[in-house]
């Protein structure tokens, strides 16, 4: 089931929330949908859900069109809506049921998911409450369990993690993990580490467009071209013998010492080029003693800066 | 259809749910039954083993009972966000309204066939025209329907239940008190068509016994009329631009 948006564009006035943006989602694929507020990602999944009509383009799951065969589509779609919506006066149990049936789930089956549900969900404490009852946290995950219930092949969750306590967000990405080996999971968020922690590959959407595209690792080389290291050595001569002796080396670009630090280097590689092992080299070489040799990554952070603030 | 059924059933026990059915029920009796058999141009007042009392008081109360019921069932899934819910599971929007009406409509014929006691009682006192009575129950059903359409179309233009409220009393108004006045002051084509579009003209030949397929169709093709804005008004979020 894999998901392919194409050139979509959803006008609000005149305002565009989503802009001609197009891309695939491959099946058994954690999708992590990351941009600031506003950016168009609650749109794009209101669309993809079959809930709103794109303005212009098309977004096809499993090679059916959103617009021609939403009835298809909605039944191998699993929705967790951004503000998790819910029958506050239904208790637990009863909602999942009702829920299953909306959702085609042959009769003799329900109360299997019903319970299976609630198991995964961990929902078993609370299950006779009425969902007005529960705390945030269990009413998200009352959430979860609707939008699981009829075990769908995709899942698309709009911020899964919001208002919950740490224990219970490394929960639900655990689960959304362990969901993600056999179904397709797009998942929106802007907290960054979340995507890290769960998503194979990440889009960063910005004013309704698409600024990037890739896994995490391959955002940290496009935002960061080069390897950056933090290398410190002892018992070398001068800093000075030890910059020229660092510069003469083929893929370092530029070695820049760190002032507070003695013999402390920060240097920067040539594009698509490690110098590790060179330096290593060289310090075995010289009777150098290297004490500290550490890439510095870019952080998610300031990839996602960079690419949402004009 | 499936689906229209499940969502009636869901609807339905969040009525009994609530404390919604169970007023709705007393009230409605209770009102009925006096106007019917105790106070002003009760039966026994004008002398007649007829409902008719009961289908005039019956009338005026559904009127403002059935917008009280459904001016929650859109407006609040549109203030809470559940409507999203709903609309991405795989029922059409034509589905949801119907499992709407048809829950109202539910609720309805229990609190009429509640009142039917009031007909066996007839029976006891003296000659009822049968025929008449069944009638004018077949008629109160459709004025239902029309109601409740109306009421559902007024809950899907808003998320606030007071609005939906109001409004659909503001429309009925119209189907009730002013075509007919204006018909009164126009003539000709004019005339003809408010007093078409009146409702209590056809409500009445209807409670007295004369079943016509025009004041059938009248009331079947306003209340498709009503359902079906209210799906064009929840189909205008795909075309907002």
């Amino acid at each position: 089931m894999g998901i392919v948006v194409s050139n979509l564009t959803k006008k609000y006035g005149t305002q565009r929330a989503v802009n001609n943006i197009s891309f695939e989602v491959k099946t058994g694929e954690i999708l992590g949908f990351l941009g600031p507020n506003g950016a168009g990602k609650t749109t794009t999944m209101k669309i993809i859900t079959c809930f709103m009509a794109p303005s212009d383009g098309d977004v096809k799951v499993n090679g059916q069109s959103v617009i021609e065969h939403p009835e298809i589509i909605k039944r191998s779609i699993g929705y967790l809506p951004e503000s998790n919506p819910l029958y506050l006066d239904m208790p637990v149990l009863e909602y999942l049921d009702y829920v299953a049936e909306l959702q085609r789930v042959p009769k003799s089956k329900i109360p299997d998911r019903i319970v299976e549900m609630v198991k995964v969900c961990g929902l078993d404490v609370e299950k006779h409450k009425k969902i007005g009852e529960l705390s945030k946290g269990y009413k998200q995950r009352v959430g979860l369990a609707q939008a699981m219930i009829h075990d769908p092949e995709i899942l698309i969750l709009d911020e899964p993690t919001t208002g919950l306590d740490p224990n219970q967000i490394v929960e639900i990405r655990k689960l959304i993990r362990e969901l993600g080996r056999e179904k397709t999971v797009i998942l929106s968020t802007h907290i960054l580490p979340e995507v890290e922690a769960t998503s194979d590959r990440i889009l960063i959407i910005n004013d309704g467009k698409i600024v990037a595209d890739g896994t995490a690792e391959t955002l940290r080389k496009q935002a960061h071209g080069q390897e950056v290291l933090r290398v410190q050595v002892l018992e070398a001569g001068s800093k000075d013998e030890v910059i020229t002796a660092i510069q003469s080396l083929d893929t370092v670009a530029m070695v820049d010492p760190i002032m507070d630090a003695e013999f402390s280097f920060l240097i920067n590689s040539k594009e698509n080029a490690s110098s590790k092992k060179s330096i290593f080299n060289l310090c075995v070489q010289n009777n150098w003693i290297l004490t500290e040799l550490t890439p510095i990554e870019t952080k998610l952070e300031d990839i996602f800066r960079e690419l949402t603030t004009n | 259809m499936k689906s229209v059924w499940t969502i009636a059933v869901k609807e339905l026990r969040s009525f009994f749910d609530s404390l919604t059915a169970y007023i709705l029920l007393v009230v409605f009796l209770g009102l009925s039954g006096f106007f019917t058999w105790l106070f002003g141009s009760d039966i026994f007042f004008i002398g007649q083993a007829t409902l008719q009392p009961f289908f005039s008081i019956a009338y005026w109360t559904l009127f403002f009972f059935i917008p009280a019921l459904t001016m929650r069932m859109i407006a609040e899934e549109k203030r809470s966000g559940t409507i999203e819910l709903m609309l991405t599971k795989p029922i059409s929007d034509w589905e949801f309204i119907l499992g709407k009406f048809l829950a109202a409509f539910l609720l309805i014929f229990i609190a009429l066939a509640l009142t039917l006691p009031y007909y066996v009682t007839l029976l006891f006192i003296g000659h009822v025209d049968s025929g008449a009575v069944w009638s004018g129950y077949f008629g109160m059903l459709l004025v239902s329907m029309t109601f409740i359409s109306i009421g559902l179309f007024a809950s899907s233009i808003t998320n606030n239940q007071i609005v939906a409220f109001l409004l659909a009393l503001f429309i009925g108004v119209f189907f009730l008190i002013i075509f007919n006045v204006l018909a009164n002051n126009f003539t000709g084509q004019t005339a003809l068509l408010f007093n078409y579009l009146d409702l209590s003209t056809h409500y009445e030949s209807i409670s007295r016994g004369v079943i016509d397929s025009r004041d059938i169709i009248y009331f079947l093709s306003l209340s498709y009329f009503g359902l079906l804005l209210a799906e064009m008004s929840l189909a205008k979020r795909n075309i907002v631009e």
